[in-house]
């Protein structure tokens, strides 16, 4: 099954990546979390629907996401 | 488990110094994975412009010089003629490309010059505070430009992919966008071109990119992103000028 990671302290909460970026939506800005910089990081909602596409990381620009199999 | 998307090794662990959503870090890292995949990281010479992107020598894991303004494409010849053994790339935003340095870069292209451009068309100077740049579009607010580009007074943006097509010199001219992934995957395609008509010797290659700045724009990346298409790509539409690679075919 695909995972998606979410590097907290990398990223800086732009939210490319969760607006019709991914198939199966599952990225949200985290609505309570905060790094270190003061960002508000991306959050998955629920993994177990991951297809591993990348897309997130293809538009992460720091980037703060890594896709596993 | 395996990794199927993670951090290219092609860049340092140097955290990027980029405002939220900004576009130049995407690019930064489709070079990134390019450096790896191709197997030129150690050979690579990597020219960082002045701009936003002045600290790139610090991000790219290869070999890296910052030279003045605008200067990139004339620094690139003269590596890429003293070392022909190494694959160069000069990175530019539009200020630093299509303003101090329009000669370097028009000689460059007219000479054919085997060297791979990566040209960050953002539509403003960045790193100065968003003032009007060549390519600011007609109407466009900028800090130098409070009521909207006005066309009588500072004329019309400047179409780079567009004026290099009009030299007989360059061998691949093509524009892009990073605003979404499908138009990201298609940067990628064009800039691996950009590298590999280098390493074969073809010649002059510049990927034009639409790229985010959220910042000076004054919006919110998601809505950068959006302005890429709505707005931007009608101007700069996207797509091939000049693709020497099929026209031998
Ligand atoms: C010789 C010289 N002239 C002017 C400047 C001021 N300056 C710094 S960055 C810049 C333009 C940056 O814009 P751009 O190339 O579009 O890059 P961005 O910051 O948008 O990525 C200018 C004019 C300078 N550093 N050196
Ligand atoms: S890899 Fe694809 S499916 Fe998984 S979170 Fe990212 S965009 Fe969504
Ligand atoms: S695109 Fe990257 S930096 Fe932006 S919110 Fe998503 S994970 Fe964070
Ligand atoms: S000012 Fe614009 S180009 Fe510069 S880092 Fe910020 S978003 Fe990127």
């Amino acid at each position: 099954m695909p995972q998606v990671k979410i590097l907290e302290e990398v990223c800086k909460g732009c939210g490319l990546c969760c607006d019709e970026v991914c198939p199966v939506d599952i990225l949200i800005l985290s609505p309570n979390r905060i790094n270190s910089s003061g960002y508000h990081p991306a959050e998955v909602t629920d993994n177990g629907k991951c297809i591993g596409c990348g897309y997130c990381f293809k538009i992460c620009p720091e980037p703060a996401i890594e896709v596993y199999k | 488990m395996k990794q199927l998307f993670g951090r290219p090794n092609g860049l340092t662990d140097v955290l990027q110094r980029y405002c939220p959503g900004c576009g130049h870090g995407i690019v930064h890292r489709i070079i990134g994975d390019l450096l790896i995949k191709l197997n030129i990281r150690e050979c690579t010479v990597g020219i960082a412009p002045v701009g936003c992107s002045v600290f790139a020598d610090e991000y790219f894991n290869c070999d890296m010089i910052q030279p003045p303004h605008g200067r990139g494409p004339a620094v690139s010849t003269g590596i890429k003629r003293a070392r022909p053994d190494c694959i160069v790339f000069s990175y530019q935003g539009d200020g630093d490309l299509a303003a101090i340095g329009t000669a370097e870069i028009v000689h460059a292209a007219a000479r054919n010059e085997n060297i791979t451009i990566v040209f960050i068309n953002n539509a403003i100077f960045g790193m100065t505070g968003g003032q009007l740049a060549p390519t600011t579009l007609p109407g466009m607010k900028s800090t130098t430009s409070v009521q909207g580009r006005d066309i009588k007074k500072q004329g019309y943006p400047i179409k780079v992919c567009e004026l290099l097509a009009g030299l007989d010199g360059p061998y691949y001219l093509v524009r892009t966008a990073v605003n979404t992934p499908k138009n990201v995957i298609n940067t990628e395609k064009a800039l691996k071109n950009a590298f590999v008509n280098q390493i074969e010797n073809k010649g002059f290659s510049m990927v034009e990119i639409l790229s985010m700045c959220p910042t000076n724009w004054g919006m919110t990346p998601v809505q950068s992103k959006k302005w890429v298409d709505d707005t931007m790509m009608k101007y700069y539409p996207l797509g091939e000028y000049r693709n020497r690679a099929k026209e031998e075919k």
